[in-house]
Formats: C-alpha cells, structure tokens, sequence
C-alpha cells in the first residue's frame, strides 16, 4: 500500500484530480454539467468493476443497484420530504439491503445464472417503477423537490469530491488484503476455497460494498437532476452504459473504470451534432476496444508495467 | 517409524462419493499417518482425485467419515477443512498476475477476515521465509507470468503449505516437469515428511512415484485394489493386471500389407505448447490406410493433446499431412467434415437431447435414406443404443454414453475415426463390448482407426501398429506382439 503512494499511477491520478478541480474557474457550465453526470457515472462503472474484476461476478444489472438507490431517495424526499442528506443515506441502504437480498441466493447459482438473475432484477424494477406509478412518477419520471445546490460549479465540485473519495476506497478496497483474497476468489474458487476462504461470504460482501457506492451515486444524481427516471437510472441501457465504461476503461483496474465512463459520456456529448450516429460511434469504439485491447485502456498499460 | 503405534492424523472410513448413477469412489478406507507419505495411484478415471477432492471437501463425499485427528470433517466446505490443517497443491494454477510471487504467498497466509484491511508485518516475513523454502527466493518480487513453469508449481507448493497444515495433499506432483525438477520436487515433498506432516499424492502410477512413497493404494474403478509398499504393490497381480492386462493375443496385419504410397495420415515433428509447459515434442506418426493404429501413454503422455492437434484445434509447428496434402489452415470443423473425426476422450455428448438426436446430428450432411442405411448399421454395431433411442444421452450409464459417442462418430461416415480413451472409467465388461465392437469394425469395414488409450489390454488386440508416447515424446514403435517384451515395464 505504501509503494501506491510513491507510484506513477497515484501521481497521475492526482494530477489528473488537481487539474480537474480547477476546471469551474475557466469552462462553461455546460462542460461542467456533462462531467459531472461522467463523475457520477464513474462511481456507477467503478463499483461494478468491483463484482466483474475482482469477485469475477457479472453483474448484468448495475442498474438494480442504481435504480434503488436513485428511486428511494427520490420518494423519501418527494413523499415525506425528508432532508436530501438523509434521502440520499437512505437510498444508499436501500440499495445495500436490496443487493443482498438479491446477492444471497444468486452467489449460490453456478456460472451464466448469477448475470441472469441480476438482469431479471432489472427488469423488475423497471416494472414496479412503471406499475406503482402514483409512488414513483411511472413513466413520466419523479420529480424531486429539494436539490443540493443550483450552482454548477458546487455540483461539479460535490461529484468530483464524491467520486475521488469513491476511487480512493475501492481502490484501496481492491489492493488490500481482502481485495487480494476477493480476486483468488474470482480467478480460482476452488482453490481459494482448498485456501481456506469462504468464498461465498467475500463475494457477498463485494457485492454489498458495490451495492453501497451504486445506490450512494445513483441517488446523488437524482438530486442532482431534480427527477429520477427509467431511462436514466434504471432502463437497461443504462446498464449496458456501464458494463461498456468499465470494460472500456479495463478490468480490474477500478480506476480505469471512471475514465471509461468520462470518455463515453464526454464523447457521447461531442458527437451529439451527428444526431443518431453518436451512440452508433461511441459502441463502435468501445467495440474496438474491447475486440482489440480486451485489458481496456488502463489494463493494458498495467499489464505492460507487470511484465516488465 | 512403526506406524502401527503412532495415532493417524488422518483416518479415512467406508469412504464413497456418487455423481448421479456413477460411482467414482467407493467404500475407501485408508489411515494417513504423521511422517508418512502415502500414493493413491490408480489409471485415468479410476477415482482417485475424487477421492482426494472428497478428504478436502471440494466434492461432498456422499457416505463416509474423515477422520482428522479424531473428529469427522466429512461434509464440511472446503475452506472449513483446510482451516483445520490440510492444505492441496493443485495441478493447474491460475496465480494472481498482476501481484508478485510473495504477494501470492501471502494471500494463503491471510486470514478468512472482510475487515483485514492493512497487510501485517509478521505475514511478509513468514511469506519470505516460505519463498526461500520452497526455493523461489530470487524470484519473489517478480510477477507470475514472467516465470517458467516449474517455479510456478513451486509457487503452489508454496500456497498449499503456507499455514502449516498437518495434512498436505498433493496432485500429480511431476506433471509437466522435467526430470531433474522431479528431483527437486521429490527433495521437497520429502522435507515436508520430515516435518512430521502426513503427505497425500495422487497420481497415475506406481513407477513415477515409488521412489517417493512410503506406501502404495491403488485404485481402480473407484475401490481399492491393495495397499502396501510401492515394490509389492508393482508385483501384485490385480494391479499388473489393471495396468498390463493378462495374456494378450494380438492380430496385426503387418505394415507392407497396405498398399498406400503415401500413408494416409501423417504426423511429422509435431510440437505444442501450452503456455510455458510442452505438451508435444517432435512427434511423428503415420497411420495407412485401412489400419489400426494406437498411440499407447499413460495419462498426461500427450494423447488428446495430439489428437486434438490433428483435428486442428491447437497451433502446433511441424507438419500434418492428410493424403499427402498439408492440413494447416484448415478449420476443425471442415477437417471433420472431410472424414477425419474425432471421438473425444470427454465424449461431449449433447445430454438434453435424445439418443436419436445425438446420432442424426452426427448423420446431419447424408440424405434420408444414406442416413436410415447408416443408422440402421449402427444399431446392428451397437443394439443397445436402438433400444435407448429415445431416452436423454446424459441419462444413460457411462458404457452406453461411450458407446453413443462412438456411434455420433461413425454417423458421419469417417474415412479416419480417432477414439480418444474410449475405456475411461469404464467396468471391464463393458470393455468387452467395446472391444468386440471395434473388432468388428477392423474386419468389416475400410474405416482407418487412430486409438488413444492407456488402457494396453483394450488397446494392443486389434492393433496393427503401436506407438508409445511419454512425456510429449514418441519412445517406441512397433509390432503389439513386442509391445509387453519392450514397453510394458514402464505402464505399473
């Protein structure tokens, strides 16, 4: 952990954080508006590079952890209007409750069945989003009464803090000693297990830990919106987003994670002057990437550093 | 060491472990005592890693006891087990690749804790100090990847004895090393003996391990044969039995008698790797047209390793050439279609389909009625597989699955049938069958048949040639009738 610090990746990522939190004092709130919607996405990918790269779980449904976080700090505070803060505390248990619950019998499923079953949830709480509509706004979405802040600058400032905060424990989180015990687990179950390590229990807990950050951000950007919807928090697509940003950004890096979901959501946005052809760019892109540079933008560089 | 009078550290009792209708370890009964190393040995299939997968708890042994020190662990999970005192050094690793060769040791050493989150001091020392033991001092901040194959068994050395287990089982200790590693290895696995540790490998056969062993139990088909110190274990005759077979009769056609110029398959400098480890070395086999050919090796020899290579589904140097012509470039799936197929070892039936379905996808390219005259000869090869044409192929017993397999094979009316082990774990009458079957095939039909096996009783009668491969290497030739005389020493 000590060599982290005086490692290049760390001075990197601290220039990067620098540089970034500078960035309200010279750029238009509309930049500043997109990366703070990358920022919390970023928390999104990172988190569920947790369960992919490390517990080797494909969680196909982020968007169930997300959704529950963003949907039950959106009702707390549309329905009894509670404060944001304790919204957003709650919608962040909710998520952890709900990723157990769903995480407990799903971890005992064999191969492909875990990701089923988490998609199935997916489609669940899109359904209940839909049905109980007088709750949830249905499909017209939930309009939230309080926001944090309007000033842009201290939303960016709040997103950017937020997801240097998140980086920092899961990746420290990931390289500490249960991080390593998490990825035997993931590489070679059987053998962690003949280890003596209760596999099913640090899996468990990833997926908990990632439950916890998945519904933190999903109900920050509900605040941040004003309005929690399915297209934005939930639909599958948002899922799909988020799979691609952290494969993009490179498995099992966590770090690497966040820049994939930076670099689609920023160059989704500059491309929006193509009109429908954006999304059909940016898939291609990460198409490529993941055709060509399986390890994603930072794995490649790590795993050069490793064979070195 | 009078080990009647030492207490056992581990006492094994009535030992049985079923997978639906197959019986891969019955009644096993064994002490393991501290200081002593005991060999399961048994041929392919015989259950002895289920066996040692059952102690460890990473299959739940379906009756028995396991005794560790006097209280019973069968049935717990694995992880539980080996917090007890076993550890297991596997086979195959698949190491942590982007951590170095002592983070890798420490993560045996870590405790089964979610909030250990700082690493300790004391566990890089006592990681150090196994890296030295085991002999990966000078490599210990190096990652995996950068190492060769030995130091990486070693680093599974490493894992399995990190927290000082009482019982270390160990999986075919010399798979894939050269033999002065074999040493090594030997010295190692002797050290931990001295430590007063009780010692478990499993492994093919008595030969490779004798030197090594204190005692001998060897398996076959899921019981105990004998027990006893490797010399009198290699002359009993079930084993020899097992490993030899008994008076073989053997009708080769000799090699003149075909009249192919060119043969029809031929192998020539074949080599492949895995990774680091090398599955194949120069080999070079012909096989003409009409013959049977058997490439005779025990386990891990390199048999499905070339068979699978002349199906094209590995990258191999050398050449293979089919007729004459080079086989390079071409998929595995026109090869097959070509009439090179294949019967693989694992015999990959389609289980949720029928019997009848399995066959007609093998019979897939002929017409209707080519396909009614093929099938309708299959059922005369093999009639219990008309009776069972409409039952799931995963529910037939292991014999009929073999059989089955065979029949998808020759559905596709090959002009080369390769027969990947087809006796594995299969009860000596059902061989007979077998047997009888391909026989049948060698006076009947023109099909060129390529056989794989380890079992030499199954494989040697219908022979015309035999080649012997061990460690990735063609070591002889020949007639089966000299088969025992020259070769048979080495398969006990």
């Amino acid at each position: 952990m000590a060599s982290f610090f005086s490692s290049r990746l760390f001075f990197i990522s601290l220039v990067c954080v620098v540089i970034a939190a500078t960035l309200p004092f010279y750029v238009s709130g509309y930049i500043l508006g997109l990366l703070t919607v990358a920022f919390y996405f970023g928390v999104f990918a990172m988190a569920w590079d947790l369960l992919f790269g490390f517990a080797g779980e494909v969680n196909f449904g982020p968007t169930f952890l997300i959704g529950t976080g963003a949907y039950t700090a959106g009702i707390l505070n549309n329905q009894f209007g509670w404060s944001v803060y304790l919204c957003i505390l709650l919608g962040a248990l909710a998520s952890v409750v709900a990723g157990f619950v769903l995480a407990l019998p799903a971890l005992r499923v064999r191969g492909p069945y875990f990701g089923l079953t988490t998609l199935v949830a997916v489609l669940m709480l899109q359904n209940f989003v839909v049905v109980f509509a007088d709750l949830t706004g249905g499909e017209i979405g939930l309009t939230i009464p309080d926001v944090i802040t309007i000033n842009a600058g201290a939303n960016y400032w709040i997103a950017l803090g937020f997801m240097t905060v998140s980086a920092a424990i899961l990746y420290g989180l990931s390289q500490s000693p249960v991080g390593l015990v998490l990825q035997a687990s993931g590489q070679d179950p059987v053998q962690a297990g003949a280890l003596g390590f209760n596999i099913v229990k640090h899996k468990l807990a990833a997926f908990i830990v990632s439950a916890f950050f998945s519904g933190l951000s999903g109900a920050l950007l509900v605040f941040y919106f004003g309005t929690a919807s399915v297209g934005t928090v939930v639909d599958v697509a948002v899922g799909v987003n988020v799979i691609v940003s952290a494969v993009l950004g490179g498995r099992r890096t966590v770090l690497g994670a966040a820049l994939g979901a930076i670099f689609l959501i920023v160059a989704g946005e500059f491309l929006r002057p193509t009109g429908e052809l954006a999304t059909f760019i940016v898939s291609a892109v990460a198409l490529l990437v993941v055709l060509f540079f399986p390890g994603g933008f930072l794995g490649a560089a790590l795993s050069r550093e490793a064979r070195s | 060491m009078d080990q009647t009078v030492t207490t056992a550290t581990l006492t094994v009792r009535g030992l049985t472990k079923r997978f639906g209708g197959l019986t891969a370890v019955k009644n096993l009964s064994f002490d393991l005592h501290p200081g002593e190393i005991l060999g399961l040995i048994g041929p392919n299939g015989s259950g002895k890693s289920t066996a040692m997968k059952s102690v460890m708890g990473i299959e739940r042994p379906t009756a028995g006891e396991v005794l560790f020190e006097g209280e019973n662990v069968a049935g717990l999970p694995a992880h539980k087990i080996a917090r007890k005192g076993f550890g297991m050094v596997f086979q195959h690793s698949r190491p942590l690749n982007r951590q170095t060769v002592l983070e890798n040791i420490m993560v045996a050493l870590l405790p089964d804790s979610l909030f250990m989150l700082f690493p300790d001091k004391a566990l890089t020392e006592r990681a150090k100090w196994i890296a030295e033991r085991v002999g990966l001092g000078a490599v210990m901040d190096r990652r995996p990847p950068t190492l060769p194959f030995a130091d990486l068994r070693r680093l599974e050395l490493a894992k399995a004895i990190a927290r000082d287990p009482k019982v270390v089982l160990v999986d075919e200790p010399f798979a894939g090393l050269t033999s002065a590693e074999v040493g090594t290895f030997s010295a190692l696995i002797r050290s931990f003996r001295d430590e007063g540790r009780a010692v478990m490998l499993v492994d093919h056969n008595v030969k490779s391990v004798a030197a090594l062993v204190d005692r001998v139990l060897a398996m076959y088909l899921g019981e105990e044969i004998t027990t006893g110190r490797a010399e009198d274990v290699m002359k009993n005759e079930t084993v020899r039995r097992v490993y030899l077979g008994g008076a073989i009769e053997t009708h080769a056609r000799p090699e003149t008698s075909f009249k192919d110029k060119v043969p029809l398959l031929q192998v020539e400098n074949v080599s492949v790797h895995y990774g680091k480890a090398q599955a194949l070395e120069n080999v070079s086999i012909h096989v003409h047209e009409g013959e049977f050919v058997s490439v005779v090796g025990l386990n891990g020899a390199g048999k499905t390793t070339l068979f699978n290579t002349i199906s094209g589904f590995l990258p191999y140097t050398g050449e293979i050439l089919r007729g004459g012509q080079p086989l390079r470039g071409t998929g595995p799936a026109k090869i097959a279609r070509s009439g090179l197929v294949q019967c693989p070892e694992s015999r990959e039936l389609f289980g949720e389909m029928t019997v009848r379905e399995n066959l007609d996808l093998g019979g897939q390219h002929l017409d209707d009625a080519a396909r009614a005259k093929q099938l309708a000869w299959l059922f005369e090869l093999f009639p219990i597989l008309k009776e069972r044409q409409g039952q799931m192929a995963q529910t037939l017993s292991g014999g009929e699955q073999q059989m089955l397999a065979i029949g998808r094979a020759l559905m596709m009316q090959p002009q080369i049938l390769v027969l990947d082990e087809p006796t594995l774990g299969l009860a000596p009458v059902i061989l007979e069958l077998l047997s009888k079957a391909l026989e049948k095939l060698r006076q009947t039909t023109k099909i060129t048949v390529l056989l794989g096996e380890q079992n030499v009783t199954f494989a040697l009668p219908h022979a015309d040639r035999v080649y012997v491969l061990e460690h990735a290497r063609i070591v002889w030739e020949g007639d089966p009738g000299r088969f025992a005389a020259e070769a048979g020493k080495d398969f006990l």
